[in-house]
């Protein structure tokens, strides 16, 4: 009996390992590899000579840009579906379907959404090819985690605050909008951080939604179209002419992508840690 | 029972159903104006359940079919034309765990005239100060109202969703076992206050405890549950009747402990 408890003892032991010893390695090369190429110049130029010197600032502009953008979308849609589903409707039929769909949703390759982004939003809609199109692609994919983490944060708030509300003659949007949501906004928050943080690093969607290979300008319009710091490591290693001459800008437009995600989980890590001591 | 009192709120023929279970059967009793009324019985016998038809908070539960009449003031308030934010104003409810916004003290009392677009700050805070002096609660807490109202103690808590519940006017009050997640000092400050309040509120509580229910209510109702697990009421008189010669001997059984 002891001597089996030590064996699972051991192979739980070793999976952890396993998953830190994978991710410390591939932080440890991408920081050892890319950490002399990141100056100053290579933030803040575009890139030169083929693409082969300079910085990738029109990558670091786009992805933000195109992030912020996928926001301002999945953030009020995200979390109106989930008052419906939590406030409204819960417990409905349709509500279980709704929940369903985005719970499918969380689960399509993500190279689907880039086809279904191609033919939705820049055939059928005709938003053309650019941010606006690549943003929406990307909202579509990140909609399930605004949704779940937004239910998420209004189930754990409790139903007694609801009810004080409604005895006070309160109407459901009154509770809704003066108890429910400052309440759950640090859940709300740290879900919208998330999608930012999964939508930033997703290459393929925006593959026919209007990414570019290279662009002497940075987008001027919503219409426009981008580069892209994923598609950017895509391309170098990828489609470059020398790819052992570029591996430089691969690492260090890698380790820039990776702190910009990682920033971003980590503000919502923190979100997330006061909201509970807060709570207790 | 004595017929000189106005009738403030007059339930006949009351049946609330869950799904298909029927919670209370058959309830009709008038409940006097200015008392405070007492509702007893074992767990599990819809005390809740009927408190909570009097404003109409079990319609928040999915699936509840209410029949029969609730009269308040003569009005039937389960006819369709009534407005159910009106009502809840009328009818104010204190809950079994104090339930405070996790707001400051102010605004937990300032939030019924907030949500009522009432916006003169001096009309707001004139509100504020009355309830919470109705409430016994104003010398406690004049100094800290805009600190968070999780700081207080339970007992302070409680008096506060009191006077958030004084501050929309209402003329009845709804107590759901207002006292049982307090200690026992607490507990007398609280029926005190309910002493007091009778004097210009009808005061309807659901309670456990048959000792709260002897010394501050002047009338109490008796439920117990059937063989069907539906409540009924089995006995309604003055408070001192039931408790020193109860008509029903399942009264008597009750109150002296042999059974719920």
């Amino acid at each position: 009996m002891r001597f089996k408890e030590k064996i699972y003892l051991s192979l739980t032991a070793l999976a952890t390992l396993i998953i830190i010893g994978l991710l410390s390695y591939i932080i440890f090369d991408i920081l050892k590899n890319g950490i002399g190429v990141i100056t100053w110049e290579f933030l803040s130029q575009p890139p030169r000579e083929g693409m082969t010197k300079g910085g990738i600032f029109p990558a670091i502009y786009g992805t933000l840009v195109r992030t912020l953008l996928m926001l301002v979308f999945v953030v009020p849609i995200g979390v109106f579906t989930a008052i419906y589903l939590n406030e409204y409707g819960r417990g409905s039929n349709f509500s279980k379907w709704i929940r369903l769909a985005i719970n499918n949703l969380a689960s399509v390759p993500s190279i689907v959404f880039g086809l279904f982004g191609m033919g939705f939003f820049v055939l059928f809609l005709r938003l053309g090819a650019g941010l606006l199109s690549a943003a929406l692609t990307i909202g579509i994919l990140t909609l399930p985690i605004v949704v779940v983490s937004t239910e998420e944060a209004l189930r754990a708030v409790p139903n007694s605050y609801r009810e004080a509300g409604f005895a006070l003659g309160a109407t459901k949007w009154q509770v809704i909008r003066s108890i429910v949501l400052p309440q759950a906004l640090p859940g709300i928050l740290t879900g919208a951080i998330l999608s930012v943080g999964r939508g930033m690093g997703e290459v393929a969607p925006l593959l026919f939604t209007g990414v570019a290979y290279y662009l002497p300008y940075l987008p001027s319009s919503i219409f426009d179209q981008f580069m892209d710091l994923g598609y950017h490591i895509y391309i170098m290693t990828t489609q470059s002419f020398n790819i052992e001459l570029t591996r430089p800008i691969q690492y260090g437009t890698a380790l820039v992508l990776l702190m910009l995600t990682l920033s971003f989980n980590i503000i919502a890590i923190f979100i997330r840690y006061r909201m509970r001591r807060k709570r207790s | 029972m004595n017929n000189k009192l106005k009738i403030k709120i007059s339930v006949r023929n009351l049946n609330i159903y869950y799904g298909k279970f029927l919670a209370i059967k058959n309830i009709t009793l008038d409940i006097p104006e200015r008392s405070i009324t007492a509702v007893i019985g074992p767990s599990g016998c819809g005390k809740s359940t009927f408190l909570r038809a009097l404003n109409r908070m079990n319609e928040l539960l999915p699936d509840v079919k209410t029949e029969g009449e609730v009269s308040i003031d003569g009005r039937n308030i389960y006819s369709p034309d009534v407005d159910l934010v009106k009502l809840r104003r009328n009818v104010g409810m204190v809950f079994q765990r104090p339930n405070p916004f996790p707001k400051s003290i102010f605004e937990n009392v300032a939030f019924g005239l907030r949500i009522q677009g009432i916006r003169d700050r001096e009309r707001i805070e004139e509100t504020v100060e009355l309830s919470l002096r109705r409430a016994a609660l104003w010398d406690e807490v004049k100094d800290k109202l805009y600190k968070s109202a999780l700081e207080l103690s339970g007992g302070q808590q409680q008096r506060l969703c009191i006077a958030r519940a004084l501050a929309v006017q209402p003329q009845v009050i709804l107590m759901d076992e207002p006292a049982s997640a307090l200690d026992p000092i607490a507990t007398l400050r609280i029926e005190d206050l309910m002493r007091e309040l009778k004097e210009e509120y009808t005061i309807v509580i659901v309670t456990h405890n048959m000792q709260q229910a002897a010394r501050v209510s002047d009338f109490t109702a008796f439920f117990l549950t059937d063989e069907d697990r539906a409540g009924m009421l089995i006995e309604y008189g003055n408070t001192s009747d039931i408790f020193t010669m109860p008509k029903d001997p399942r009264t008597e059984g009750y109150i002296t402990g042999r059974y719920g």
